[in-house]
């Protein structure tokens, strides 16, 4: 069948099972209850610090055929994620659904438990480095599912993804259970994707290399949630959790990008007092953020709030004043950990609060704006930040279709070129978010409008910006490199992408070669 | 017709493609791809062919030249020998030291030209005075040839020779540039200042290219594109200079419309040279507005 993104999709897909279309951003109305965690007690004064992984595994209950999760704040600096699948491999648990909120470049070395069998489905958000070549390459039994984060917490809370054990690398953990992500050698900042898998999982296991002798404060999640703790030497490694902050970048062509989009958001018809936004930390939309900075300071205007990953110097604007309240559901470096810990206007929160379409109102249907980054867009301006040029899955969704759905104006910033491939093309490899969601797109080469925003367009050529059809993007960039020949697959699907209300928006499929 | 603005002309190594590729996004006047300093002795033979080949695939917004090694260097020759063929808008002559070496390669680009069929005196050339008898030779270098439209001078270089060093208030230089500015002047053609190289230091940069502008060169050459958007805020006239520029030019049409020789604006009488400068403010304020000579008035 072909749903309404116009891509080509199996009724049935192996280990999938029958496939609900994508049928528009806002087609599916969600029926039934929230699912919950099994009810548990607790006898007064129990003790829930066990003496190793192995022993937790034991008391989880694990076996086989289930599913466990972990989060990624600790990004490539995690060890728990490794460390927790060597003891349940070597326990030989096999058939295992592994569902973190996303897998890092540092997850290559949990290849061979996929090829052993312990591990048979893998359920995420993105997935990088040799594991992605891997999984666009095989065929799982249960399948490789990817969600964008709003979709993943979606899929829990409706129970579709039903997490019987959670390992949750906690940088702070008390003796009752209690975690936040603030303190300890491995602090990553906001705990947004661990606060929903605790709610959600049968079992949840702190793991932690900071066991506080007092109560901590905060609390990000709570000790009612927690079932066991563990104690481990080290969690993760500082260096690959943060960057010590992120400097403004020097590149020239992102400076331009940055420039450009800080126009786009002046022009585009919502910046005002109490507007909204989401920048994103990439260099072109860390340095946007720098020049929009200038723009507000000049007209005397603030932004209500802040979403999304925060980098370090959208705290700057909120010690400004010119933001006033940063929700953080993922701290990029050194600086917003701090001002996480320090700034009560800097408010962590989950994922199921920033970009669940199945809620009552996440944060996301609040953007006026929303800036994003792009591995290829096409003329009917879908994105794809999932596949690369040989078709190998090497990225992730995150939170990309959940805040294009939701903000007013949505736009892709990218350059043009990189190296000698084109980004604005006929069609996108794979499509991680759909068109119809994005308003604008701007290049160092020229700025595009969906057609479908009249209103922006409008806005944009009376502040006399450099618009372009989206077809003239397209050939300025294929006269620069060539047209790139199509990827050739096997038509076997190794991915499925859904898109955040749980339809399939597109496939990823085995390349002819790898 | 309004003269074509070189405020900023932005070098670019000529061994780089991606640097190439896109040189064009930055909103420079003019663009110069390099084949002379930037290029190590080792890639001189690649990166002539990639320029040349990047001048014949991309089209670029603003005019193009190429930097060549000297003609007394082993690859000058060689350089012209390639990059002509994809026709350059003008050619770059660093260490320019007499008119003859301007002559032998406007020579050379003749003969280009009608090898290629490309109509005649289309590519342009410049010098790059680097030493004292450069400088000495300024305005026989700058009348060289009529294909001649820019005179640049080689800050560093030029204070080598001189066996000093260059300072950020540019005292050891001040003289020299004056002369290029007197020597292309008196030809016509546009004097162009000199790179400044420590690209985090702003607020000198600013300096010596307010310096610039106020010695009477029409741009200055840039390293980096950061130094684009500073320049270009340096050589663009303040609203008020546009003002009086726009009333001048009124005024005078009407003067020419009453048939009347007398005009004054705030009391001032405005003579030939004042309707010069006051188009030259216009055209660099991006203003096409300006006052033709033998324009008609009904």
């Amino acid at each position: 069948m072909i749903n309404a993104a116009g891509r080509t999709i199996p009724d049935i897909i192996p280990g999938y099972g029958p496939v609900l279309p994508f049928q528009g951003p806002f087609a599916v109305t969600p029926k039934g209850r929230r699912a919950g965690a099994a009810l548990k007690t607790s006898l007064p004064g129990k003790n829930k610090l066990l003496a190793s992984i192995e022993e937790a595994v034991e008391a989880s209950g694990l076996r086989d055929g289930m599913t466990i999760s972990f989060h990624h704040a600790l990004r490539n600096g995690d060890r728990v994620m490794n460390m927790v699948m060597r003891v349940i491999a070597q326990k030989g648990i096999r058939n295992l659904t592994l569902a973190p909120s996303s897998f890092l470049d540092t997850n290559d070395d949990l290849i061979p438990w996929f090829e052993a069998g312990v591990i048979t489905a893998a359920q995420t958000s993105g997935v990088r480095g040799r594991l992605g070549e891997y999984l666009t390459n095989h065929q799982l039994p249960g399948m490789t599912i990817i969600r964008p984060h709003g979709g993943r917490a979606r899929a829990i809370i409706s129970g579709e993804l039903h997490i019987d054990v959670a390992f949750l690398a906690a940088p702070a953990c008390d003796r009752f259970g209690n975690i936040n992500g603030v303190e300890g050698p491995a602090a990553c900042g906001s705990l947004g994707y661990a606060m929903v898998d605790a709610r959600y999982a049968d079992t949840v296991i702190a793991i932690t290399d900071y066991l506080a002798d007092d109560i901590l404060c905060p609390i990000s999640i709570p000790q009612h949630f927690v079932d066991y703790i563990v104690k481990v030497d080290s969690i993760g490694d500082p260096k690959g959790i943060s960057s010590g902050s992120l400097r403004m970048t020097s590149n020239p062509r992102d400076l331009l990008l940055a420039k450009s989009v800080a126009r786009v958001i002046e022009h585009a018809g919502y910046y005002r007092e109490g507007f909204s936004m989401q920048l994103g930390a990439g260099a072109a939309s860390v340095a946007a953020g720098r020049y929009l900075r200038e723009i507000m300071l000049r007209d005397r205007i603030t932004a209500d709030f802040a979403i999304g990953g925060i980098p370090g110097p959208f705290c700057d604007l909120l010690e400004e004043g010119l933001i006033r309240t940063l929700f953080d559901a993922q701290s990029f470096d050194q600086h917003a950990i701090a001002s996480l810990r320090t700034n009560p206007r800097h408010q962590e929160y989950d994922i199921d609060h920033y970009a669940n379409p199945w809620n009552k109102g996440a944060m996301v249907n609040y953007l006026d704006y929303a800036v994003l980054g792009a591995t290829e867009v096409d003329v009917d301006f879908n994105v794809n930040v999932i596949t690369d040029s040989k078709g190998q899955i090497m990225g992730a969704l995150g939170g990309h279709p959940d805040v294009a759905a939701g903000s007013k104006c949505t736009i892709v910033v990218t350059p043009l070129l990189r190296g000698r491939l084109p980004i604005v093309t006929d069609s996108v490899q794979t499509i991680s978010t759909p068109g119809e969601t994005i308003d604008v797109v701007v290049t160092e080469r020229g700025i595009a409008v969906n057609p479908r925003r009249e209103d922006i367009r409008e806005h944009l050529v009376r502040a006399g910006l450099p618009l372009m059809d989206i077809r003239q993007l397209r050939d300025l960039a294929y006269s620069l490199t060539g047209v790139p020949d199509p990827i050739r697959t096997t038509g076997e699907v190794t991915a499925v992408i859904e898109y955040r209300d749980g339809t399939v928006l597109d496939t990823v499929r085995k390349p002819a070669e790898p | 017709m309004a003269e074509s603005l070189r405020r900023a002309m932005l070098f670019a190594p000529g061994n780089n493609p991606g640097v190439l590729q896109n040189a064009g996004i930055y909103g420079a006047d003019s663009l110069i791809f390099d084949l002379e300093d930037a290029v190590s002795i080792y890639e001189k033979d690649a990166a002539r062919l990639l320029v040349r080949n990047v001048l014949r695939s991309i089209r670029f917004p603003c005019e193009v030249g190429v930097r060549i090694n000297h003609i007394s260097t082993p690859w000058g020759y060689d350089d012209l020998e390639a990059v002509l063929s994809a026709k350059p808008d003008f050619i770059r002559l660093p260490k320019c030291e007499d008119a003859e070496e301007m002559q032998r390669i406007d020579d050379i680009v003749t003969k280009a030209e009608r090898r290629y069929g490309f109509p005649e005196g289309s590519i342009h050339l410049m010098a790059a005075i680097e030493s004292p008898r450069g400088l000495r030779n300024a305005y026989a270098i700058a009348s060289s040839t009529p294909r001649m439209m820019a005179l640049a001078i080689g800050g560093e270089d030029f204070a080598t020779s001189l066996k000093t060093t260059k300072t950020k208030d540019g005292t050891e230089l001040l003289v020299a540039k004056s002369m290029i500015v007197f020597a292309a002047r008196e030809a016509g053609i546009s004097p162009i200042d000199s790179v400044f190289s420590d690209l985090n230091d702003e607020e000198n940069f600013i300096k010596e290219t307010e310096l610039a502008k106020q010695l009477g060169f029409d741009g200055k050459s840039c390293v980096h594109p950061r130094q684009i958007e500073l320049v270009h805020r340096v050589f663009t006239p303040t609203e008020k200079e546009v003002e009086q520029a726009r009333r001048i030019i009124k005024a005078y049409r009407e003067a020419m419309a009453r048939k009347s020789g007398v005009v004054a604006v705030d009391g001032r009488m405005i003579d030939a040279p004042m309707i010069t400068r006051a188009n030259r403010i216009l055209a660099y304020a991006g203003i096409t507005d300006t006052y033709q000579e033998g324009e008609h008035h009904d």
